[in-house]
């Protein structure tokens, strides 16, 4: 019976994470105690072509290059964070560990990371974001050789067809996406779900805006949330969105179901491949024209443990050291449609790849999530993707929603 | 079940040492074997169930979060996580869902899988071979059917919808999922499509039992069709119902996979359960000291429940 299997999940689910407390002393002291550092374990969430290749291909010249070899594994990205932690339990920590940048400061927050200051990796000539969503209490955990933003991506066709301009403000973006929906067409299509994914694709609207997640219940993050409570009460954007992930953002773009889309430069490998797909990419639009646009950064960052192993730990250094090398941030860059993480690299970057321009212009003066709360940055997460669940659904009008968020933390 | 293992096993040793005729040596010899044969099993229940249970518990008194399992360091905090969960505007949403969904699943379940089983009953060309496709949706995993019915239930190019448009019962698509007053009614409803085999299984199993002459019986008295049912199976089937019900209860209270992949407890927390809601303070937010807090409350719900199933099934063997 697959029921009875089912067991009250969550106590169950809980004890397989403490588990490996008790049995630590069973087979955990293996990569504490060997003191040879020749192989190295590393741990990332790249686990889907081409991605996965990419990063290995990258991590294997690294290792060849420090003299090692690796033990690399790969898990689907929503289990990283709770292997990590079953790891530091039973002190089973990765040499190299690849933390998702948001999720970097609650993770050195434990003690877990050391910083990259202890092995004299260089953090000069990164963007001031990507320095942001590495840095713990003013000493630096992590870094990120590429990192994304999110953007307008527009369906040339479509929006010919119609006779539209790409929209830079919100009053264009309004009506634009109007005169893009008919039948079974909608103007525009983003992610407002549930879950962190759904406040990234906010955050560039609140925070262009003059919003901030410190207090979320201001006028100008109300402003954002009716624009987007204004396109799907208008009908502009489907109501789907409240359960769809940038991946369904996606699908409804390729199909032709959205004209436009806010969406991320992972996607353009799937977007290439469709032959009749014509489609461009612009900044998102602000309120008025003139503001600039403040774009979230993405993007995933590498760091040193806290194994205990000074040897492995120094081999590990090198390898992070050479990850975000100059010629591997470009290599990279260009193989995943990112952009690399220091400025002056990025400038040569975007002359060289026009497709990746807009998302190299916005890095410059992208926010890391981290940047303002660090580790309770996943608090304010919950409150801001709550709050724009209560306003596109219509149970409270966007200031009230936000006021409500903020007052339930 | 694990409830009769340890009853059983409880009871068992007393009439072994119960007799005082045996001499001094071999009676303890004999417990000794009696706690030998016990061993596996109370290791097993002690490894599996006693220490995450105690684990769970004593998580809800600390302030459990990410730097807990590298420190190691989890300080006691009281009732404090139960009284910011209890205290928190979503738990009232999430208890009021958790008793509507358990209520509308099983009501749905029960009714379609009783209906179904009589209907069984009958023989005819190929029952056998109905009665076990009717399994189909125990089979499948969950998430794979959750994908499935995300799709079907697609506001603009779900499966549903285009039916439903075409046959003009609705002039636009039905917001299944992305509707507060709607999205709770579409997860019952494919929960009662996942509970259905559970349902006519056993109960198709209870009729079974109910000998055939009680039915001519009735026919010789002038009691059939709906009189049958009324006078014969029904009075027949209860002990078998009142399983079925309470174990019910207790699995759907706790039903977590099925709400994720639907609605991930959205619209604005329109299907969000108390189970749902403990994962998402677990295992999302990492405040595992709130979600074990919420976890606990929930055992304890399904605790009152599976009581009664104990009292309910031993009744019925009493009977």
């Amino acid at each position: 019976m697959k029921r009875t299997s089912l067991i009250t999940r969550s106590g169950l689910a809980l004890a397989a994470l403490a588990l490996p407390a008790v049995l630590a002393g069973c087979g955990g002291a293996s990569t504490t105690s060997s003191g040879s550092a020749s192989t190295i374990s590393v741990l990332d969430y790249y686990n889907n072509e081409p991605d996965k290749s990419f990063i290995g291909d990258a991590l294997n010249q690294c290792a060849q290059k420090s003299g090692v070899t690796l033990d690399r594994q790969t898990v689907p990205g929503s289990s990283l964070i709770q292997k990590v932690l079953q790891q530091a339990s039973s002190k089973t920590l990765p040499d190299v560990l690849m933390l998702d940048n948001p999720d970097l400061q609650q993770i050195a927050a434990t003690g877990a990371l050391a910083p990259l200051s202890d092995f004299n990796i260089s953090t000069d000539g990164f963007a001031q974001g990507v320095l942001q969503a590495g840095t713990y209490n003013g000493k630096v955990y992590g870094l990120a050789p590429t990192v994304n933003t999110i953007a307008l991506f527009y369906n040339k066709d479509l929006l010919a067809k119609a006779g539209v301009q790409p929209p830079t403000t919100w009053d264009e973006l309004k009506a634009d996406a109007a005169k893009l929906t008919s039948g079974g067409q909608y103007g525009v299509a983003f992610d407002a779900n549930a879950t962190y994914e759904g406040s990234w694709q906010f955050l560039p609207f609140m925070w262009s805006n003059g919003g901030d997640e410190k207090n979320i219940a201001t006028p100008q993050t109300a402003e954002a949330l009716q624009l987007w409570t204004d396109l799907v009460k208008s009908g502009s954007a489907s109501s789907s969105v409240l359960n769809w992930t940038q991946a369904d953002v996606k699908d409804q773009f390729v199909a032709g179901k959205a004209a436009m889309m806010v969406n991320g430069p992972w996607q353009i490998p799937t977007l290439d491949k469709q032959a009749a797909l014509n489609y461009g990419v612009v900044q998102l639009p602000v309120k008025t024209a003139g503001q600039t646009e403040i774009a979230p950064l993405g993007g995933e960052t590498w760091t040193v443990p806290q194994t205990g192993n000074k040897a492995k730990q120094a081999k590990a250094a090198e390898i992070v050291s050479c990850m975000n090398s100059d010629q591997m941030q470009l290599s990279m860059a260009k193989q995943r449609n990112t952009v690399p993480a220091k400025t002056t690299l990025a400038a040569q970057f975007a002359s060289d790849n026009p497709k990746l321009a807009v998302f190299t212009n916005l890095i410059k003066t992208a926010r890391a999530r981290t940047g303002e709360l660090g580790a309770d940055w996943p608090k304010a997460a919950t409150k801001i993707y709550t709050a724009i669940q209560t306003a596109l659904t219509g149970k409270a009008s966007p200031s009230d929603a936000l006021q409500q968020a903020q007052n339930n933390g | 079940m694990t409830t009769t293992t340890t009853t059983r096993a409880a009871t068992r040793p007393q009439p072994l040492a119960g007799p005082g005729s045996l001499r001094g040596g071999r009676r303890r010899r004999e417990t000794l074997y009696q706690w030998a044969f016990l061993l596996p099993a109370a290791a097993y229940l002690i490894l599996f169930f006693g220490y995450p249970v105690v684990k769970n518990l004593v998580m809800s008194f600390q302030d459990y979060g990410t730097a807990t399992f590298y420190t190691g360091e989890a300080p006691w905090v009281g009732f404090a996580n139960y009284a910011k969960v209890l205290g928190s505007s979503i738990f009232t949403t999430a208890a009021l869902n958790t008793a509507l969904f358990t209520a509308g699943s099983i009501v749905g379940q029960f009714v379609i899988g009783l209906a179904l089983a009589v209907f069984f009953r009958k023989r005819f060309p190929l029952s056998g071979v109905l009665r076990s496709l009717l399994l189909l949706p125990w089979l499948l995993p969950l998430i794979a059917s959750g994908a499935v019915w995300k799709w079907i239930l697609d506001k603009d190019s779900g499966a549903l919808n285009r039916f439903l448009e075409a046959i003009h019962v609705v002039p636009t698509g039905v917001p299944w999922l992305t509707s507060t007053s709607l999205a709770l009614i579409a997860v019952v409803g494919v929960n009662i499509w996942i509970g259905i085999p559970f349902n006519v299984t056993i109960l198709y199993g209870g009729l079974q039992d109910i000998a055939d002459e009680l039915y001519e019986a009735a026919a010789l008295d002038g009691a059939t069709g709906w009189r049958a049912f009324r006078y014969v199976t029904w009075p027949m089937l209860r002990p078998v119902v009142n399983v079925v019900l309470v174990l019910g209860v207790v699995y759907t209270l706790k039903v977590l996979d099925i709400i994720l992949a639907l609605t991930g407890g959205g619209p604005a927390n329109a299907s969000q359960t108390i189970a749902t809601e403990s994962y998402a303070l677990s295992f999302q937010q990492f405040r595992f000291g709130e979600g074990s807090a919420l976890g606990n409350i929930l055992v304890l719900i399904s605790l009152v429940f599976a009581l009664v199933y104990l009292r309910a099934s031993r009744r019925s063997v009493e009977d």
